[in-house]
């Protein structure tokens, strides 16, 4: 079913577009393959990662409701490419650079004060600084575009809503081989992920080495995040939206939900930017805007649920 | 011996006295052991310390005869299961997922719960009677049938000791009295040693083999419950005057009211 969807959804991004291309030559069409093709399948790597890394930090923070840019990635990131363009470096390899930077910043900052005695990670003090990193960043950011000159407002004001229009087989290639590996990280740590639910203590007791999970998870999520939002800007709600419409479907296990939110956030995001591509052609909605728009009542359908049980 | 305490000594940072002091303790297989004491006595860390939570500030800890802290989390695990007094329900499972947890420390990290886990898993559910509870979510059970499931939980790890931390609080007595059956017949010749964390003096008595007495932290008495537990020893560690009669062979203890103590 979910796998039905995915084609699909990948189908779609390959054939919908501004421009219209008969079905028989779809593939000598050189949009489709300098242009579609890598944007789709970019899409689909940068939703898969997006609800990936939510899938686990839900997990880690023992919260159905933390995603990924709860702990100040996206402020991090948002302040590096903002920084970026501000000093006239929104190249299509420095702006990228820039908010990889900036949200690696905020997660060693992040890391480092939710650090509390005897080097264990403390989920909710990580949640604090991840909260009050965000909004310190919100407020750098802010100040920077406040100063900026018209062009450079615009184009922070699209980066900060997100888009797949830089994509390129060159980011992809670089995605390929970035992504699998925090992946590949959290799908080990899928089993100590269920134990975690229980709390720390009866985790641990249940033969968890629950620090080093908590570190690997943080870490492979926030790599994950950086290098999404790096690519793409700060799409929301994918990665909060499907982990849990996908514990929903498919119970809380990880060793399933892990692969189902990969595949559940690449075709919800693949669809999601078909839509930005084509709604207003030959304009482009900022992908973000999409996916807040469907995810913000499913998210309130989930609220409603949430509260009701 | 299974698990060992020599003059065990353990402080909380910043608490103004220790909550362990020169605590030894050891149990043998099949052995059942209590360890008694009022709220704050020390029993929940002497289960901490034991289980290598936290690190003792003086004496030593012996698991299986090796210091606890050299054992991996995942070796200790396959040596030692808990059923911890708190734990979360952040994501809730089917009670058969719930119970294959418990494989968790005999499963390399890559590979899928095979035949042999699926069957203790099984094993673990038919010896607490909860195969009917296996298609339920672990949300939906009642207090009996939860304590029941997170008991299979610990079965599942083939433990070869068992550690109940107050088991029976929120259970209402025939549920209680039917945990310390299933407890002790677990324990015995063949099966794991239970040590068991409560509060109940008079249940203490009856099941378990041997007590330990926690008063603030210090041990005060252990050995066979008819000699250990004294009117005045009860009475001095709970604070509360108590009368004693012996019941079916074990002491059990009828507290006073504080009008007839007082005169």
């Amino acid at each position: 079913m979910l796998a039905v969807l995915a084609v699909a959804a990948l189908a779609s991004g390959v054939a919908i577009g501004p421009a219209s291309i008969p079905w028989g030559e779809l593939l000598a069409s050189p949009i489709v393959r300098e242009l579609r093709l890598p944007r789709t399948l970019l899409a689909f790597i940068v939703g898969g990662s997006l609800a990936s890394a939510g899938t686990g930090l839900q997990g880690l923070l023992r919260n159905p409701l933390a995603d990924p840019f709860l702990l100040g990635l996206s402020g991090g990131a948002s302040l590096g490419a903002v920084l970026a363009i501000a000093l006239g470096w929104g190249g299509p390899w420095s702006l990228p650079v820039a908010a990889f930077a900036g949200a690696l910043v905020a997660m060693a900052l992040v890391y480092r004060l939710g650090l509390v005695a005897g080097g264990a990670l403390d989920p909710r003090i990580m949640l604090l600084a991840g909260v009050a990193v965000g909004a310190f960043a919100a407020a750098v950011t802010t100040a920077i575009v406040s100063l900026a000159e018209a062009t450079q407002l615009r184009n922070a004001f699209l980066w900060l809503w997100g888009g797949l229009s830089g994509a390129s087989w060159q980011t992809l290639g670089v995605m390929a081989l970035y992504v699998p590996i925090p992946v590949a990280v959290l799908a080990a740590a899928a089993r100590p992920l269920d134990l975690l639910a229980l709390g720390e203590e009866p985790a641990r007791y249940l033969g968890a080495d629950v620090e080093r999970v908590k570190r690997r998870v943080y870490l492979a999520a926030s790599l994950l995040t950086a290098a999404a939002v790096a690519v793409s800007g700060v799409i929301g709600f994918v990665g909060l939206v499907v982990p849990h419409l996908g514990r929903l479907v498919w119970g809380h296990r990880h060793r399933v939900l892990l692969p189902a939110a990969f595949v559940g956030g690449g075709t919800l995001l693949t669809f999601a930017d078909t839509l930005a591509r084509t709604a207003v052609a030959p304009r482009e909605l900022p992908v973000g805007i999409v996916t807040a728009l469907v995810g913000v009542p499913v998210f309130a359908l989930l609220l409603r649920r949430w509260t009701a049980a | 011996m299974i698990l060992e305490l020599r003059e065990v000594s353990f402080r909380y940072p910043g608490a103004p006295r220790a909550a362990l002091e020169g605590v030894s303790l050891g149990l043998g297989p099949g052995e059942f052991v209590a360890v008694l004491g009022p709220n704050g006595s020390g029993k929940t860390t002497l289960v901490r310390v034991a289980l290598g939570a936290v690190r003792p500030m003086a004496g030593s800890v012996l698991v299986a005869g090796r210091p606890v802290h050299t054992w991996t989390p995942r070796a200790l695990a396959r040596i030692v299961a808990v059923v911890p007094q708190r734990e979360e329900q952040a994501f809730p499972l089917r009670v058969r997922d719930a119970v294959l947890l418990g494989r968790y420390p005999h499963l390399s990290p890559w590979a899928r719960a095979g035949q042999g886990d699926y069957r203790a898993a099984a094993r673990a559910l038919a010896a607490v009677d909860a195969e009917d509870l296996a298609d339920r979510w672990i949300d939906t059970l009642s207090g009996g049938e939860y304590q029941r499931v997170r008991l299979a939980r610990a079965l599942a790890q083939e433990p070869r000791l068992l550690v109940l931390d107050e088991p029976t609080v929120s259970l209402d007595l025939r549920h209680e009295m039917e945990l310390f059956e299933r407890a002790r017949r677990l324990a015995g010749v063949g099966g794991p040693g239970v040590l068991l964390i409560t509060h109940h003096v008079n249940l203490a008595a009856r099941f378990a083999d041997r007590v330990l007495v926690l008063h603030r932290g210090h041990s005060v008495g252990q050995g066979r419950p008819a000699d250990v537990l004294t009117r005045e020893r009860v009475a001095r560690v709970f604070e509360w005057p108590v009368a004693i009669a012996p019941f079916e062979g074990a002491p059990q203890i009828v507290p006073l009211r504080t009008r007839e103590s007082s005169g």
